[in-house]
């Protein structure tokens, strides 16, 4: 660079908007939330911040204690990890589908399935309410057909969390895949070739070729499939209120009600602070066996 | 990455090669298990695509029912007669173009001053040298692992202290800087030649000049990408509106949405057609610029 000083300063000048506001709306607002999660406050402390006492680790220890908060973490788990690698092994799939030398009108095929990622949550939440109707929903109706019988889809405690679960396959899978295609393009035709020299067969060359050259992009989808799918929360909010008997309140949802519905703040903080700490050690263990294998 | 015109089309991948070429000799001789494999592939695409769009087309035949239509057994698919009524209603009895006005401010808003802030930075980070630079950097990209509800205790604390609670830029505010927008930006700006900008300076062109007039138009693609993200994210986002606004006549449209459907939830037709309502823009400016958007989201995946 011939000018430093003066490049210098006209980077500080450029990067300064950018920075005070992540700076002051983001980093500052985390650090405060740690402060937040050993203090009591609470509705009081909203209306006067001298309410507020240093509790230590109280609010973390009565979080231990609340079944609640356990079964959140429970549903939680079960929608990250049932519902993140099903999304992904979706995406991979159509990925694969479309990007085969057979099928003409790709980009076609590939705007359809990439609709559902672009269209409003909360919108298409309430438009899978009801088509999950026991009595009414499409679903049912086309189980019927099938000789299934009728599922009480959103009220059964046990199929409430599957549900989400499909609903987000279905919302979700086109990012992924998209990102899956953009990697199977950049896997160099000669390895195909000398694998069929080799005589593998179209299931030797997806495990010994087109999996291993596409560990860059599972990390990828992987890491931001799982962080998304740990932030559950309008699915919950708008479908079943966390509902039936708890089976799908989430760790955000429950973050939320103690936080701004029961503003007990400094409890709810520390909810958030152990989402994080979910999030950053799902995050380290797909790295640590990304680099092992 | 240029997507679907790429010199490897027409596309190549691992399903492609389950099947042996035929001879290019005659196409009436081509084997039957290519024919019968190119039905199979054709028949899961369409299958795929059907549902894939279910959901989205029911929606629309739904809101255009006459009442009660959608509720009953068994299901209606297409409606018995089109009507209009409830588009009347939301837009009569509900306000909800009071809302699609505040998404629509909001969405703009931000999507118009957040290209600015992080091009700016995106820029600085690609091709101005400080000192610090790559720590600064590494920093920003730790934030990525942090889940925004993590900041939004304290976020609305602060935002109350600012008097900010209730207000459109209690929403816009937040989302004017972005991490991910700062390194889409940063990652395409790194490809605009050094010369170019020395030759710019050489000529005593100031930094915001070629800034504005060297930069901008070099980075068109990645803004493109990145307004259709911003207004995307921004038009559909929930938690953080839900948080901030208290009062209807700021709400956004999801957030009129989730409170719509705790009243109506009976009238099936009417919230239908609210939800239309909702991602119907959204929708549009998907598949008027979806090549921007498609390229943006594979070529920022795969380098980074």
């Amino acid at each position: 660079m011939r000018f430093p000083s003066e490049a210098s300063g006209a980077a500080w000048f450029f990067l300064a908007p950018a920075l005070l506001l992540i700076g002051v709306f983001f980093f500052l607002p985390v650090a405060a939330s740690l402060l937040l999660s050993v203090t009591d406050f609470d509705i009081y402390a909203v209306a006067s911040s001298e309410n507020t006492r240093f509790v230590g680790l109280e609010n973390y220890a009565r979080l231990l204690r609340t079944p609640l908060f356990w079964s959140s973490l429970q549903n939680t788990f079960y929608f990250a990890l049932v519902g993140g690698p099903l999304t992904i092994a979706v995406s991979l799939g159509a990925a694969l589908l479309l990007d085969a030398k057979l099928v003409r009108w790709k980009s076609f095929f590939r705007t359809i399935y990439f609709t559902p990622f672009v269209t409003t949550l909360v919108a298409v939440a309430i438009v899978w309410r009801y088509l999950y109707h026991t009595r009414y929903g499409l679903l049912n109706y086309g189980l019927e057909a099938l000789g299934v019988p009728p599922v009480d889809w959103l009220g059964d405690p046990r199929w409430a969390m599957p549900s989400i679960i499909l609903m987000a396959v279905w919302k979700n899978f086109g990012y992924n895949m998209l990102i899956f295609i953009a990697g199977l393009q950049s896997i160099p035709d000669e390895l195909y070739d000398a694998a069929n020299v080799d005589g593998a067969g179209p299931v030797r060359q997806f495990f010994n070729v087109t999996l291993p050259m596409l560990r860059p992009t599972l990390l990828f989808v992987g890491v931001i499939t799982m962080i998304g799918y740990f932030q559950l929360f309008a699915e919950p909010y708008v479908m079943t209120q966390g509902g039936p008997l708890r089976s799908t309140t989430s760790v955000v949802l429950l973050m939320y009600e103690e936080g701004f519905r029961w503003w007990r703040m400094g409890f709810a903080a520390a909810i958030a602070f152990v989402l994080f700490l979910v999030i950053l050690g799902f995050t380290l263990v797909q790295f640590r066996i990304q680099r092992e294998r | 990455m240029t997507v679907g015109t790429g010199n490897r089309e027409p596309g190549t991948g691992a399903a492609s090669r389950e099947l042996p070429a035929s001879s290019p000799s005659s196409p009436f001789s081509v084997p039957r298990s290519r024919v019968v494999g190119k039905t199979i592939l054709y028949l899961t695409l369409f299958l795929g695509a059907v549902l894939a769009l279910a959901p989205i087309l029911w929606m629309i035949s739904a809101s255009l029912m006459p009442t009660g239509e959608a509720s009953t057994y068994p299901p209606r698919v297409l409606p018995s007669r089109v009507t209009f009524e409830h588009y009347e209603a939301l837009f009569t009895r509900l306000n909800l173009g009071r809302y699609l006005f505040n998404s629509a401010l909001v969405a703009s808003v931000v999507t118009l001053f957040s290209l600015a802030i992080n091009s700016m930075a995106g820029y600085a980070f690609a091709k101005l040298r400080f000192r610090g630079r790559d720590r600064l950097f590494q920093l920003l990209s730790a934030g990525l692992v942090l889940p925004v509800q993590v900041a939004m205790l304290p976020l609305f604390l602060l935002m109350k202290q600012l008097g900010l609670i209730n207000s459109y830029w209690g929403i816009i505010i937040p989302g004017l800087a972005s991490i991910f927008g700062i390194f889409l930006i940063r990652q395409y700006a790194q490809s605009i030649p050094d010369d170019m900008l020395d030759a710019a300076r050489i000529d005593g062109a100031s930094e915001l000049r070629i800034y504005r007039s060297v930069v901008l138009p070099g980075i068109v693609p990645i803004l493109a990408t990145l307004a259709i993200w911003t207004f995307l994210a921004t038009w559909n986002d929930f938690m953080w509106p839900l948080i901030v606004l208290s009062d209807e006549s700021h709400y956004t449209l999801p957030v009129a949405l989730a409170n719509l459907v705790g009243e109506h939830v009976q009238d099936t037709e009417l919230m239908m057609a609210s939800s239309v309502l909702t991602t119907l823009p959204v929708l549009l400016v998907f598949l008027f610029l979806q090549r921007y958007y498609i390229q943006g989201v594979m070529a920022g995946s795969v380098k980074g």
